[in-house]
């Protein structure tokens, strides 16, 4: 289960996966369908999606599980199914990813605010531990809290895929740039807040996703790299901000621009590079060609 | 009496619901919105002077500090909850006629996007800023948007998306609102959207920020 943690102790720098939802999309997958949904009604096209990570040439893939804890599920009315379905994305992308590639469990923020007394810690713990346990039993080799920007969300979530898993757990944050430059969540969490807070709280690899794109990315690397020297750093980037063009959006960072960032971004200490929102096979392997010849 | 509604304004400003809260730390034991609220209408104090140089006050300074990221969402939806506690003693003014709202403000977010925290954070701050606001939700197609247009002339709509995949919504809820009554505004927000799609859409307004939103209906409405 720590094998990727000893990768990264060797000095590899490894490649994860790229967009998932953006690439359901492209599937056929509606606005307002559930995503997650689809592990259990069209499990061969989300197989799909981490077979063509893998043959991208990526060491590790998520899970379609994003979206898969009580309270999104709720929304569709599938909140008695969170153990089933997320089982169920693990064991695609273990099928996709095989005995040599790594399986990441992927765990979104529920939405719902502590802050706002919409839900309790208690609560918020009892339904990332009841989705890590189902991701576990589906193969999972991590569990990957993502897209987080609540600090005490983040921490509730780490601690309970640490303290009822043998996982090994990944945390990471959206920053923007904020005026003069720094980054902060939309909750007003830096990255050296979030080193310090996730670090404590046992997470294994922490890092940022999704965001502005890859430059962004560097600089939050940086700052994560300064507040402490040895925490494995994960980079999920978007292909940029999305722009609109004839009822389409689309995603400008092509994967020769995201390649090109690829190399700074590593030395600012990055351990585990892949893409998020926009990003696809053809980023990933750009990618990939960069980190082979780092 | 002026320093009751100075006190109201800076129990807004730094989200200081009622005395009971611990929130923010440098305010421990002092009275709240609630509290406050209350003693200045027990003291004959206009419920529209409340609104105006109470609350107004508070929700634009902590608007402006948002925009300008000295705060973040917390501390705003601290804000928007000591506002709201303020309302619920103002409310019954405003239904009996004897304090008036600025305008309307109808508000949702797009068809097939479930999420709320922005449109929330708009919601609470227009209110907090003199409005009416009419919250149709999460989820809301051009028909429920259209109802809420009729039901309430001349009130400008707010559309908010976070997805890349629901912005593109928008357009279609925008072009039906505006037909069916037309010279409707509509002003859209949310983390994908920019100026540029604002035009390309035919919507007549974006703000990347509630206090924008505000700005926006004071120049369409008050």
């Amino acid at each position: 289960m720590k094998k990727i943690i000893q990768e990264i102790n060797k000095g590899k720098v490894l490649v994860s996966d790229g967009a998932w939802g953006t690439f359901l999309q492209q599937k056929g997958l509606k606005p307002g369908d559930c995503p997650e949904e689809w592990n259990i009604t069209r499990p061969s096209d989300v197989f799909d999606i981490a077979n063509s990570y893998i043959e991208a040439g990526a060491h590790m893939v998520e899970t379609n599980s994003f979206g898969a804890n009580y309270f999104k599920l709720k929304n569709y009315k599938l909140e008695g199914r969170v153990y089933e379905i997320n089982k169920a994305a693990a064991q695609i992308s273990r099928q996709a990813a095989g005995a040599d590639h790594f399986v990441l469990g992927s765990v979104g923020p529920t939405g719902k605010m502590l802050i706002m007394e919409e839900v309790t810690e208690s609560a918020l713990y009892d339904a990332f531990k009841e989705q890590s346990l189902a991701l576990e039993a589906g193969g999972a080799d991590a569990i990957v809290i993502e897209t987080m920007t609540d600090m005490d969300e983040a921490r509730i979530a780490v601690r309970a895929a640490k303290e009822n898993t043998a996982c090994a757990v990944f945390c990471t944050m959206t920053f923007d740039k904020i005026i003069g430059g720094e980054f902060r969540t939309m909750m007003g969490i830096s990255p050296t807040e979030m080193t310090q807070t996730l670090v404590q709280a046992g997470a294994d690899v922490i890092g940022a996703n999704c965001g502005n794109g890859m430059a962004d990315m560097i600089g939050i690397v940086k700052e994560i790299r300064k507040s402490n020297a040895q925490i494995p750093i994960l980079v999920h980037a978007n292909a940029g901000l999305p722009q609109y063009h004839e009822g389409e959006t689309s995603f400008p960072e092509t994967p020769d621009d995201m390649a090109a960032n690829v190399r700074e971004i590593a030395a600012a200490g990055a351990n585990i590079i892949g893409g998020c929102c926009g990003t696809t096979p053809g980023h990933i392997a750009k990618v990939g060609e960069v980190v082979k010849n780092l | 009496m002026n320093d009751l509604l100075n006190k109201l304004s800076e129990c807004i400003e730094f989200g200081k619901i009622n005395l009971a809260s611990p929130y923010p730390p440098q305010m421990k034991g002092q009275d709240g919105a609630d509290e406050i609220t209350r003693q200045a209408l027990e003291q004959g104090v206009l419920p529209q002077e409340i609104l105006t140089h109470g609350l107004m006050p508070g929700m634009e300074r902590i608007g402006l500090k948002f925009r300008e990221n000295k705060v973040f969402v917390p501390q705003v939806l601290m804000s928007a909850k000591a506002m709201s506690t303020a309302l619920v003693h103002l409310k019954p003014h405003f239904l009996s006629g004897a304090a008036k709202q600025k305008g309307t403000f109808i508000i949702g977010t797009v068809l097939g996007d479930l999420h709320d925290i922005g449109k929330n954070l708009v919601s609470m701050m227009v209110e907090g800023n003199g409005y009416r606001v009419v919250d149709l939700g999460t989820d809301v197609s051009s028909e429920k948007f259209i109802e809420a247009v009729k039901e309430n002339p001349a009130a400008v709509v707010g559309l908010s998306a976070l997805l890349t995949t629901t912005m593109v919504n928008m357009e279609k809820i925008t072009r039906e609102i505006k037909e069916a009554v037309p010279g409707t505004f509509v002003t859209i927000g949310g983390a994908p959207v920019n100026h540029d799609f604002c035009l390309k859409i035919g919507a007549d307004n974006y703000s990347p920020d509630p206090q924008g939103v505000v700005e926006y209906l004071n120049s369409k409405i008050a």
